[in-house]
């Protein structure tokens, strides 16, 4: 059972007892039936705030509900949230580059569907991100679908290049956090709190938080997919 | 069942699946695997209860929650693969080694 | 609702750090001196608006609870928040000195990141909100984790990871059930409407695993060791005095606001497991051969005397046990940056080897003698009043038996605090080469040192700090 080679075969895939497994398997069970217990005994009519925010919802510059509670009546959850983004990716360039693997050259299936569909993503992004006013979308949904688009770039062997990465690049990935925190602060400093958008503006304030969102979420899900600093990856 | 049971008890499975996944297996990537069915139960039992709601719409506020979830979720994710590929590059293998008990 | 600006920037003044030593990685030791003195400047502006004007409660957005977010902030946030500012205004200094540039340039935006994690949990009145701030916390913490390299860090900071988010998502299924049994996630909405259900029993039991499990209470305290031990210095020194206590501050927040409908058969679990780790992370201790790993066990004993408060809950257990967390965070920051200075200065932290570390680091091995006064719970130091008030509210409520545990805590404490100043005094039976201590290490972690013993001291005023906004309920003043 504890063999010293790197790999794990498919027998080896604990190191527990059957009897300890099952036992496990027992509490777990135990557990899994007193959540259920305690989801049926819910009530089965629960408005939950939904009618605080529909009542809200004309103030808040957007006319979609969720949009309205990510990104102004629970703004500062995905404040948060943007920062636990950006600290991931810091976090994952501290622990140095992973170990490379030589890139083969994209087939061309991949090599030609980049082509394609890299402009088709970006576009659906900016349409994501318009459309989140008034119907599901926003900044994270575009995000992740430009994530997807710089995916499918890094996986057909592109790199950015030498120029951009460094400190354009640091800068794209902080401008989303830093246009909410810059936001919220000025609305603060004329006289509000933070965070609290005058109902005029809190349309356009929303779509400029979102865009400059939406772009630090893309560049961010793309160089989490690298795995490490881009100036470390040279390779032919 | 109603609809809104069904997801919601599924949720709880996939919760207690994970758990156990988590807790029995062995290899890093099962781990990490496990940790996000978890964290898939969570969001659906969320998202489930959320539409308890009287008329069609959905209670917005733990879909919102839910998406913010999403996000730290694949934070971490992408945080705990990178960290488990340098495991593997230090130690030749992608596992723990054996708890000291206490 | 008042002005309050200093509490934002608190949250805000670290972020802003973090985003900038990202930016200019070559000015990132300075940047993140200067942050670290902001933010001590704003949480003192901060403790003297609660000075003056008590308790307030902030809406983020102007929308307020439930629909919005809250911010809180009375005693006992000023509090948690005065001691994080201490204990990283200590350990920004010595990591100024601690780090290479290279390691350097990735720890300034990292610790500025969990520094606003801190702050942001401290502050908010919101259990969705904790949520997020956990979740920062912890990545901010295991990245730091990882920055030490080498397979003992890495896989440290991979258990570490693993718990964290199962502690994180065991908690986050607890607030799905409260919300969709009270429609609200504040906590002081919840507060009020909160019954007993099989709704709230189960998210008592979730939330209390979870954040027992990033607590590192006995027996879900097995991830701390590793962890705590391989990091590098300055990270030890923040994870076991600010990190864990963060979920032990949500866990009594809502033990004080929202479960209260469960609490008597709770507590005298927690006492009891309370007790265990007092008795089993000393037993541990002292078995070790390693500085850092008693160091770390000594934390997991530490920890033990804060959960004896909650099977007493009157107001003096409470007060006895923020004063340990208290003490404890800036005895134990002193303790693992005394151990680093040896660690530099030896090249190994091996206690037998230990090498006449007391007359080559005289002020070193101060620092380590006062963090220990402080741990032992001998007077004059924060730890003694700690004891003492515990040991007085055990005796009040007549369960003697916890008295027992906090004095055989206390010997187990002296055995391994004089075990390691022992060998310090005796020459090693080979004599290594020494190597250079820059005097900010050493100072900081005398400061610190200085500090435990100073709040033996003064205890008064953070004592009556804590009661700003009646944090334990209305009862008679004890």
């Amino acid at each position: 059972m504890h063999d010293k080679t790197a790999r794990l075969t498919t027998d080896e895939y604990t190191q527990l007892a059957p009897v300890v497994r099952l036992l496990i398997a027992l509490l777990v069970s135990v557990a899994a039936a007193g959540l259920a217990y305690v989801v049926l005994s819910l009530p089965l009519v629960a408005n939950g705030l939904k009618e605080a925010v529909a009542e809200h919802l004309a103030l808040s510059g957007v006319s979609h509900p969720v949009t309205a509670v990510l990104l102004n009546f629970r703004g500062y959850d995905t404040l948060l949230e943007m920062g636990v983004l950006l600290l991931a990716l810091l976090g994952v360039w501290s622990l140095g580059g992973i170990p490379q693997q030589r890139e083969p050259s994209p087939g061309a299936v991949l090599d030609m569907l980049s082509r394609l569909l890299v402009p088709v993503l970006i576009l659906v992004a900016g349409y994501l991100l318009w459309v989140g006013a008034h119907a599901p979308g926003g900044a994270f949904q575009a995000g992740s679908v430009l994530g997807a688009a710089g995916v499918l770039l890094l996986l057909a062997g592109w790199r950015p290049g030498a120029r951009f990465v460094g400190l354009p690049l640091r800068i794209t990935l902080v401008t989303g956090l830093g246009v909410f925190v810059v936001v919220g602060v000025t609305v603060m400093l004329v006289g509000g709190r933070l965070l609290e958008y005058p109902p005029s503006l809190a349309g356009a304030l929303i779509l400029l938080i979102e865009a400059a969102a939406t772009l630090s979420i893309g560049i961010t899900l793309a160089a989490l997919f690298l795995g490490g600093r881009p100036e470390t990856r040279v390779h032919r | 069942m109603s609809n809104v049971v069904f997801y919601a008890l599924t949720g709880v499975g996939l919760f207690t699946l994970g758990l156990y996944a988590l807790i029995v297996h062995v290899h890093l990537l099962r781990k990490i695997l496990a940790i996000n069915v978890m964290g898939s139960g969570v969001f659906l039992v969320l998202v489930a209860l959320a539409a308890r709601t009287q008329e069609a719409a959905p209670d917005p506020v733990p879909h919102a929650m839910v998406i913010t979830g999403i996000v730290v979720a694949i934070s971490a994710t992408a945080l705990a693969l990178v960290l488990m590929l340098r495991v593997r590059a230090e130690t030749g293998r992608a596992t723990l080694p054996e708890e000291p008990l206490g | 609702m008042q002005d309050f600006s200093w509490g934002v920037l608190v949250i805000l003044l670290p972020l802003a750090g973090a985003v900038s030593c990202f930016l200019w990685p070559r000015r990132a030791v300075t940047l993140g001196l200067i942050t670290a003195l902001g933010v001590v400047a704003c949480v003192a502006g901060l403790g003297w608006q609660v000075v003056e004007q008590g308790a307030q409660r902030y809406a983020v957005g102007g929308w307020g609870a439930p629909m919005g977010i809250d911010l809180y902030v009375d005693g006992l946030s000023v509090l948690m928040l005065m001691v994080t500012a201490l204990v990283g205004l200590g350990i920004s200094v010595y990591s100024s000195g601690y780090f290479d540039r290279d390691k350097a340039i990735h720890f300034w935006p990292l610790w500025m990141f969990l520094w606003t994690a801190l702050n942001a949990l401290f502050l908010s009145a919101d259990i969705f909100n904790l949520y997020v701030t956990l979740e920062l916390l912890g990545l901010a913490a295991v990245a730091l984790v990882a920055l030490a390299g080498g397979a003992d860090a890495l896989t440290g900071a991979m258990r570490y990871l693993l718990v964290s988010l199962l502690g994180s998502l065991a908690y986050l299924l607890g607030v799905a059930l409260l919300y969709h049994s009270y429609g609200s996630v504040d906590i002081a909405i919840l507060a009020q409407r909160v019954e007993p259900s099989p709704a709230v029993w189960a998210a008592v039991g979730l939330m209390s695993a979870g954040l027992l499990l990033k607590t590192a209470l006995f027996p879900l305290h097995f991830w701390l060791p590793p962890a705590h031990a391989s990091a590098p210095v300055p990270v030890s020194a923040l994870l076991s005095a600010l990190v864990v206590k963060a979920s032990f501050y949500i866990l009594l927040r809502l033990w004080l606001e929202v479960f209260p409908p469960t609490n008597a058969a709770l507590g005298q679990l927690l006492g009891l497991l309370g007790a265990a780790a007092v008795l089993w992370g000393g037993l541990q201790a002292l078995r070790q051969t390693r500085l850092k790993m008693l160091i770390a066990y000594s934390t997991v004993a530490q920890l033990g005397y804060l959960f004896l408060a909650f099977p007493l809950g009157t107001s003096i257990a409470w007060k006895g046990a923020l004063y340990l967390l208290l003490s404890h965070a800036v005895a134990k920051a002193a303790m693992f940056m005394a151990a680093g200075n040896i660690l530099r200065f030896g090249g190994h932290d091996r206690i037998a080897d230990l090498d006449r570390v007391a007359q080559r680091l005289p002020l070193t091995l101060t620092a380590f003698g006062l963090a220990g006064v402080s741990s032992m719970g001998l007077p004059p130091s924060g730890g003694f009043i700690a004891k003492w008030l515990l040991l007085d509210a055990a005796l009040r409520a007549e369960q003697w038996w916890w008295a027992i545990i906090l004095i055989l805590g206390g010997l187990l404490a002296a055995a391994y605090v004089f075990k390691v100043i022992g060998h310090a005094f005796t020459q090693a039976e080979v004599t290594h080469e020494a190597g250079a201590v820059p005097a900010t290490m050493e100072w900081a972690a005398l400061a610190l040192a200085l500090a435990a013993i100073l709040l033996g001291l003064v205890a008064l005023w953070p004592l009556a700090l804590m009661e700003i906004g009646s944090p334990f309920g209305e009862e008679a003043a004890a």
